[in-house]
């Protein structure tokens, strides 16, 4: 079953159009990524479902469980049951990770929290009242997100880039998430370039220059970005040139 | 005398002490209604000496030399009226390797026409500790005036901090005005957190002398403003020794019509001192809250959460 569209999505910033009639379906309870080189439109893609400031002047339609939209602001997205994970999580002055966790937590149980954090290869104990600044690393306010994420029990999860600035064995714990939301039926969007993340998937849509180029199966993709999009010399660089596919 | 037992009561239960204070023996306490000390529980080591003034108290408040009071020592002062005048003058010496922790619960809770001041010279002796967390609880409609002021000498190896948080109620006007000297190896921590609404004032300025070898200092303030409220922060930090260390930083959050004004200044006349600042001002930080309004929070409840923090 369908739980997300984009119906001929088009956004343009600074001038520039980013995404162009951006047609894409993903099915309920998928693990789906949406891969491509950098500057495709991925981030910007996820940016404009969940409807942060900025990108929600689209043309098109964004349908979520067989509704429009396009009107509802971020958190009456969030509260419909779409969340997001961003590349580089924000950091918080003086916001204990506790507190944080509790506010993004669905059922405010303390125990699914900790017991969250455990299954991330944080300890609860040493992390909980620690601030959600920068005093973390990178890579531990990056599962500090992913936890968040898990405790929403969102159905339809946008994760940008979630192995960016994260070590081997955090990665491994970063795809046990992953399955962890696969299990309970959440909708999984990985935002990705990276081969390993794709992996993970259960299907995959190629995008380059704000247009899906390919889609299907994970293999497939992977191959087809290996072989094409890997040693392709052009860049994204948008309304600057047509994108050379086939060649 | 019932009368008397009962206003401390009603004073302790305002200033949120009141569990704190009469559940515990071992605790010291001072209460302040107006210029009359109501309550006094003392320690040995410590040495309150008040003297009653027209309008308030005058303190002698000495900790003797290696005493450490490991409990918090509280000292109330307030009115339960909602007009008048209260000023208190301290006079404050920690000695030679004593440690203390106070706090000044400092309430008006009916204030609508009050004005509360304070002139506080501290001496705190080489090796000491001093913590002073000034707590402040006002009436809802602000109607209050508060102006402390305080010149405070940290000798060789002792350790200062204060902290200045307003727990309830409207600031009304607060115009803040601490200057420390700091000596060899000393450290010094200047905190103060206030949420400014309606029409309220705040001004603080604080000022710290990193004068002696590898004194450290750091000045924090942090401000969060709606509505009409405004907010001029002048925190200064000069280092004059070497090796001393110090760091300014101050944050204030604006919404609605209220305006923030912070001005740093750094004075360095060491090239082996080193001090460094930040300022931040403007509006709730973007991707702080939409992060939490992708987690399903309401726009005021993501600003509300952030400045919790920012103030914690």
């Amino acid at each position: 079953m369908e739980i997300l569209q984009l119906k001929d999505v088009s956004l343009t910033l600074n001038e520039s159009r980013i995404l162009r009639k951006l047609n894409i379906t993903f099915w309920q309870g998928y693990v789906h990524a949406v891969s491509g080189p950098n500057g495709a439109g991925k981030s910007t893609m996820a940016a404009t479902i969940m409807g942060l400031e900025g990108y929600r002047d689209i043309q098109g339609s964004i349908i979520y469980r067989g509704r429009n939209i396009n009107k509802l602001a971020v958190d009456e997205r969030a509260r419909h049951g779409i969340t997001m994970a961003w590349q580089d999580p924000a950091r918080y002055e003086g916001l204990s990770v506790r507190d944080f966790l509790m506010a993004s937590s669905k059922n405010k149980d303390p125990e699914v929290i900790n017991n969250t954090l455990a299954g991330l290869s944080m300890n609860p104990a040493q992390y909980l009242d620690r601030a959600l600044d920068k005093t973390l690393s990178g890579g531990e306010r990056k599962k500090i997100e992913l936890a968040s994420i898990i405790v929403n029990e969102a159905d339809l999860v946008l994760l940008d880039e979630p192995d960016s600035g994260i070590d081997v064995e955090s990665l491994e714990r970063i795809f046990d998430a992953i399955d962890l939301l696969k299990k309970r039926g959440t909708t999984v969007i990985l935002i990705t370039h990276s081969l390993a993340v794709l992996e993970r998937a259960d299907h995959a849509f190629l995008l380059c220059h704000g247009e899906i180029i390919d889609k299907g199966d994970k293999a497939k993709i992977m191959k087809y970005f290996q072989d094409k999009c890997i040693p392709c010399g052009h860049k994204n660089i948008p309304d600057e040139w047509e994108p050379v596919i086939g060649k | 005398m019932e009368n008397k037992s009962a206003l401390i009561d009603e004073l302790l239960e305002a200033s949120r002490i009141h569990k704190a204070v009469h559940s515990d023996p071992g605790v010291a306490y001072l209460v302040v209604h107006h210029n009359e000390v109501i309550g006094l529980r003392g320690l040995p080591g410590i040495l309150v000496e008040p003297r009653q003034t027209k309008d308030g108290v005058g303190i002698r408040f000495t900790v003797k030399a290696g005493v450490q009071i490991e409990k918090p020592v509280y000292l109330c002062f307030g009115m339960m009226s909602d007009r008048g005048k209260q000023h208190i003058d301290m006079d404050v010496h920690i000695e030679e390797k004593a440690r203390v922790n106070l706090y000044a619960h400092c309430t008006f809770p009916n204030s609508s026409n009050i004005l509360h001041t304070m002139d506080a010279a501290v001496h705190i002796g080489p090796h000491a500790h001093y913590s002073y967390y000034e707590r402040h609880i006002h009436g809802e409609n602000g109607g209050i005036e508060v102006v402390p002021k305080a010149k405070v000498t940290v000798e060789e190896g002792a350790y200062f901090k204060t902290e200045f948080e307003l727990l309830k109620g409207r600031v009304g006007s607060i115009d803040i005005d601490y200057d420390c000297l700091c000596k060899a190896n000393s450290i010094l921590e200047m905190i103060a957190r206030i949420s400014g609404r309606g029409a309220d004032i705040v001004k603080i300025r604080e000022s710290g002398h990193l004068a002696g070898d590898h004194s450290r200092g750091v000045l924090t303030t942090k401000i969060a403003l709606r509505d009409s409220a405004s907010a001029e922060v002048y925190n200064t930090l000069t280092a004059s020794a070497p090796y001393a260390r110090g760091h300014v930083d101050c944050k204030e959050i604006v919404q609605d019509g209220a305006r923030a004004k912070a001005v740093p200044v750094i004075e360095v006349n060491h090239p082996k001192a080193h001090i460094t600042h930040e300022a931040a001002l403007g509006s709730v930080d973007s991707k702080q809250l939409q992060t939490l309004m992708s987690r399903g929070l309401s726009e005021e409840q993501g600003v509300e959460l952030i400045i919790q923090g920012l103030l914690r």
